[in-house]
Formats: C-alpha cells, structure tokens, sequence
C-alpha cells in the first residue's frame, strides 16, 4: 500500500463558487493542506474573489485579505512588516493571484516585494487568460490559443507570442525558492508548497490551473489535461533553488498535439502551427534540462 | 520642546510620536524628506517601526493596507503625481475602513511639470472617503497628524485622513515648532487596538464580494462614519488643548469674523496671509475677517451656515480649479449655503497654481472686490483668476 503524504485537513469548505472542475480550486485546497492554519492570504481581483463565496460567506479557514488588482507583492510587503512588529513569526504570508494578476498588471508590486526580500510566498494560479473577466488574453496565455481577444476572425489573429517567462524572470529578480506544480501531481504539489513555506524569503511557485470554460474542455478531463500539459512537456515540473533547477518529473512523453486536441481553444490549429509549438516545447524542454543538469542535479 | 524645523521634519516628528509601526513610501517632491527623516529615524532606533521601501506610491498605499490590517498603525506620505496614482487604493483604504494617516505635500499636477504649491493634487481625492485637513503652519503639521491618528482610529470612525501641508512654503520652510514629549502624547494617543483585523481564532474575509443586496449599507456606514467624524474632531480638539494647550477646536477657525461685513475662506498656508490682509483691512477701518477652513472632508456644512448668519459676502480663495465649474472649495461653499442661506453672496477667487506666490496686497484686492459687492449688492463676475499675467484681473 502506497502512504498518502497529503494531509487530511480541509482548509476549504464546502460551498465555494467555483465552476465545476476548476483547477484553481482543487489547487488551493492541495496548498492550504500543505500550508496550515498559521496562513494569511492575500488575494487581487481575480477568479478567487468570486470562488471564495459572496459576503457575509467565505469557504477558506484561514484569513483572507483583498485588494486591487496590481496589489498582490505590496501587499504581502505591508502583511509582514506589521507581523514582524507584532512579533508573530509563525504565520506564512500567502500572496495567491492569477496569471494577469502576476505576470501582467501585478509585476511591478511583485518584483518590489522580491527586492525588498519580503518573506512571503507567492504562489500564481496560472489558468492562461483573464478567465474571471471572461477569457480574454493575458501575457500567460499559449502560442496560437483562443481568446476572446484573440479571436482568430478573417484575419487568422491568435495569440501571436508565447507565455511569458515568468520563472526565469524571478529567478533574475533574487526569489529565494522557485516551483512549478500541477494539479494532476499533487503529492509534488504539497511537497514543494511544505518546501516553500519552511524556506525564509520570496518564493514563487507557478501552478497550472486548468480551466473548464477557458479552455473548453470538460469539467471533469480537469486533471487530465493538466497531466497532459506535463506528459507532452508543455508544463514541465521543476524546483529552483539556490541557483540549482531540478526537474521534479522526467515524464515528457506525449506529442504537444494531444494536449493540444484536448481542448477546445486549440481546435483551429493547423498541422505547420502545432509543429511549429512541438519545435518551440522540445527545444524549451532541452533548455530546461541542461539546466537541470548544468546544476548538478535531475530527477 | 520648542525647536526650529521644516514642515516635513515637523511631519516626521509627528508619526514618530504617534507611534508608528508600519511606514511604507516613495520619493517625490517636495514629500522627500519627510520618507527620507524618517528611514533615518529607524535607522538610528529613534522608533520602533518597519520601514517598506517600495516601488510606487500605489504600493505602497497597498502595503499599509495590509498592514492596518494585521493591527499596525501605518503611516506614508507623497504628494502629485504620486497622490494620483495612489487614488484608486485611496478609495480601498476608505472602503475597508483602514485609518491610514497620511501627509499630502501638495504639488501641482503635470503637464506642464511643475513642482511647486497648489491643491489640485488633494481636491483630486475629495470624494476617495478620507478626511481631509489643512495645515496652516507647520506647528498644525505636527500637531494635525496626533489629531488625525486620534480621530481616524476613533472606533466610531476607522477612516483614512490626509493631512495637507503646502509644498515648499511650509514643508521647506523653518518656522519654530513646539514639539510636545512623548509621554504626554501616550495619554492623548493611545495604542491602535482595531476590532477588526486578521484573527486565526476566527479566520474571516476582509473586503469580500458583496452583492447589490448589501454592498449599499457599506457605503452608508462610511458615510455615517464621516458624519460622525464631525463630533469626533471636535472632541479630539477639547482634548489636545487640555493636554498641550493649543486650540484645534473648530472645523473653520474664524478670524475677525465675528462683526465683519465680508469674509474670505482659505485653506492651508495662505491663511495666514489672508490673517495679515485683514488686519491691515482693519487699520483701515474695513471689517472684514477670515474664515480658515481647517477640515474639508469632513465638510463642515453648519459651519458653513453659521458663518453664512453673521457675514452675508464670503469670497472663497481657492488654489485649485474643477474644470468646468470653478475652484474645488466655492462650488461646496455655495452648495452648503444655498439651501438654507440663499441670500449669502458667495465669490470665488483662483489663485496660487503651481506654486504662484499668494500676497497680501492680492487678499487686499479681493476684500476690496467682496466689500464693493456687499455694497452694491450683486456681483458681476461668480470666480475669478486673481494676477493672471493676462491682465483680466487689474491691479
């Protein structure tokens, strides 16, 4: 019998308005399984101001802190200043936001906090476009993907660029912990969130979130096409820390095109687009490797 | 203690004294060295205090956010174009019921760049839902920011304020400040004990999503809350002047108004210039006075209407304009009279942008202008831009 390392504690009760088969949702009960109730999160506008439930309601057991949209590394700067002044040091500063909410509108206020070496652990829900908003395309949305502000239309206009490299960007910044998890691995989920919580410093850990509505795919293929994402090696999972990269999980076995076929917002790409994407992940994925073992270390 | 400093020492001083735990801020002019004194403060463990340096004005409004909402009390200051690009953060802190206290260094807005005086920064920021008072000197400076702390943390009120200090003309200025002991102000200021802030015992939400349902009754307790912040600056004042013995007990402090035939209301530093203009107006026989209008926000409406009883020509200086309408402090002067003193001539008078010296001998051309309109009765012109270079106002 293989032993369960996800504790049993529920931090997310029942009741909460996500959509069904929200990938952030059974992501943020993974986290808070792994973070405990010493946890303060702070939240932008985002999915989560809605799935956390509607006042005088709220689904998560721990406090929970909102504010405006680019707020989410300022905020977390101001949560544990005032900790540190109250003497508390047991409690673990969360900043939880989406994809727009971090890599686009919420950089500057992230970086700020990585450079003031605020103690606090970042962690992106990463469901690839402004989904709260409806859809539209953020700086996390994929190569050639449907939103609807890259609708394709007469003129064939998808997302004409790659997600932003946000990891390689913090690491730049200074963070002292770096991860990427998924919600088809969730034991590597809940390690690396434990991990990052015992490590004083800025963290960030990149999630994939899938999103049923966003993505067009059905509620329950959730975790499956988040695993897909790993296995085609469009998502790869790794750590990063002390200047070392390890690759969490060599699995990268699948064609990018069944990820791809997975999904309702890809369902336009011709055969050149989804070579072309299959070039861009393996020579992504063989750069992430070299890393990997340039640092010494591999999975 | 008396002492010699600048406005933005007097600042610094002051949220030394209150306390402060939590001071998060940004660079820009003339506010500088009131972020500057203080980094040097904790520095040196004059005060026991988290210092954030973070990378916008924005942030930093966020950051003390967060951590009033911990149970700290917080403190920044800026002025501009950093006030503005604060703003949509202004009206969170206000919303979520955070008692922020905050000197605004006031400072044009750009274009054209400029660095100096004038109130379209703070009026900017009327409607956010933070208090808003002006300092006539640097003494109120500091003294304002003790008030404020008070009065913001009031659990009847838990509203940001700003406390306005003019850029340059007295955050760069030396004027001799009584700088009051610590000890004493533990007893007028007591520590920040909010009832609502983070509790792992009962994990809540702050500033959750409300629907149509419900989100109109947290409007209306802000609302209350500024009413009720009214009362409670009066209050606070009765109690600083018990224990420093200075008086802050009036919203609008009048000057020689009691027997005069007009009045000039004026906010911030030129006070104290239309106080000078008004005496030499007496020495000529002329009887008029000022009314300085010490809170804006909240606005002090029956204030408004007692002055409207006994001077029936009021002139309003304001150092800002509201395009389309006139200056910031007319348009709610005369809506203050109006429906209960309908027959109060109210005349506004724009001055001071960017940084353009206010004079004497200016107050005395509109006490002059306001004491020609109560004789004659009417009024020709409702706002005028006073020493336009263009000549539509002659000297």
């Amino acid at each position: 019998m293989p032993r369960f390392t996800i504790p049993k504690d529920e931090y997310l009760s029942k009741g909460h308005s996500g959509c069904a088969g929200c990938g952030a949702t059974l992501l943020a009960r993974f986290c808070l399984k792994a973070l405990g109730p010493k946890t303060i999160i702070n939240s932008p506008a985002c999915c989560w101001s809605v799935v956390q439930g509607v006042w005088p309601r709220a689904a998560l057991k721990v406090p929970v802190i909102d504010h405006a949209f680019e707020c989410t590394g300022a905020v977390s700067s101001g949560i544990r200043a005032a900790l540190d002044i109250k003497g508390m040091d047991d409690i673990t500063v969360v900043g939880w936001a989406g994809d727009g909410g971090t890599v686009d509108i919420g950089l500057q206020s992230l970086s700020g906090a990585i450079d003031r070496r605020t103690d606090f652990l970042y962690i992106m829900y990463d469901n690839e476009a402004y989904m709260n908003t409806g859809i539209q395309c953020s700086g996390c949305t994929p190569l050639y993907a449907w939103t609807n502000t890259t609708p394709g239309g007469v003129r064939q206009e998808w997302k004409d660029v790659g997600k932003k490299r946000i990891m390689d960007m913090l690491v730049a910044n200074g963070i002292a912990y770096g991860a990427t998890v998924s919600i088809a691995y969730p034991e590597d989920l809940v390690a690396k969130v434990k991990k990052a919580k015992s490590i004083r410093g800025p963290k960030f850990i990149h999630a994939l979130s899938s999103c049923p509505p966003g993505w067009k795919i059905p509620s329950a293929k959730s975790v499956e096409v988040a695993r897909l994402a790993t296995q085609a090696g469009v998502f790869p999972l790794f750590e990063y820390e002390n200047g070392a990269y390890t690759l969490s999980k060599d699995v990268k076995t699948k064609p990018v095109e069944e990820y791809l076929m997975s999904q309702g917002r890809f369902k336009h790409l011709t055969p050149a687009m989804i070579a072309d994407i299959q070039t861009k992940v393996d020579e992504e994925y063989a750069v992430l490797k070299a890393k990997c073992q340039g640092a010494g270390a591999s999975a | 203690m008396l002492d010699l400093m600048t406005g933005n020492a007097a600042a610094a001083k002051g949220a030394m004294l209150a306390r402060v735990e939590v001071i998060a801020a940004y660079p820009i002019t003339p506010q500088t060295s009131i972020s500057e004194k203080l980094a040097e403060m904790v520095a040196n463990n004059e005060i026991a205090a988290k210092y954030i340096k973070v990378e916008s004005e924005h942030s930093a409004m966020a950051a003390l956010i967060g951590a009033s909402y911990v149970g700290a009390r917080t403190f920044t200051a800026t002025s501009s174009q950093g006030l503005a690009l604060m703003h949509e953060n202004l009206y969170w802190a206000a919303g979520a019921r955070r008692p922020i206290v905050m000197p605004v260094v006031s400072r044009a807005l750009g274009p054209p760049w400029n660095i100096w005086t004038d109130h379209m920064d703070v009026m900017g920021e009327r409607d956010t839902g933070w208090m808003q008072f002006f300092c006539e000197n640097n003494q109120e400076t500091l003294d304002l920011i003790l008030i404020a702390y008070r009065v913001a943390e009031d659990k009847e009120v838990m509203l940001p304020a700003m406390i306005i200090e003019d850029g340059f003309i007295l955050s760069h200025t030396f004027e001799k400040v009584d700088v009051p002991a610590i000890e004493e102000v533990d007893f007028f200021l007591h520590p920040f004990n909010p009832d609502v802030k983070v509790n792992f015992r009962k994990p809540r939400r702050y500033g959750s999503l409300v629907m149509p349902d419900w989100a109109m009754e947290f409007r209306y307790n802000n609302y209350l809350a500024m009413e009720k912040a009214k009362k409670k600056f009066l209050e606070a004042g009765v109690a600083f002047k018990k224990a420093f013995g200075r008086d802050y007990g009036d919203l609008v402090e009048l000057y020689r108004c009691e027997d005069a035939d007009v009045a000039l209301i004026v906010a911030g530093s030129a006070a104290g210039t239309a106080k000078v203009a008004a005496d030499r107006m007496r020495e000529r026989g002329r009887k008029v006075g000022v009314a300085k209008l010490r809170v804006f926000r909240p606005f002090p409406t029956e204030e408004m209407l007692r002055l409207g009883e006994v001077v029936r020509t009021i002139g309003v200086f304001d150092r800002s304009y509201t395009y389309g309408q006139g200056g910031a402090i007319y348009g709610e002067v005369r809506n203050a009279l109006f429906p209960l003193a309908p027959d109060v001539r109210v005349k506004g008078y724009i001055g001071g942008l960017g940084g353009r010296d206010v004079t004497e001998a200016e107050f005395e051309k509109m006490y002059d202008d306001l004491l020609m309109i109560a004789r004659n009765g009417s009024m020709q012109k409702d706002v005028e831009w006073v020493a336009l270079k263009d000549g539509s106002w002659r000297w």
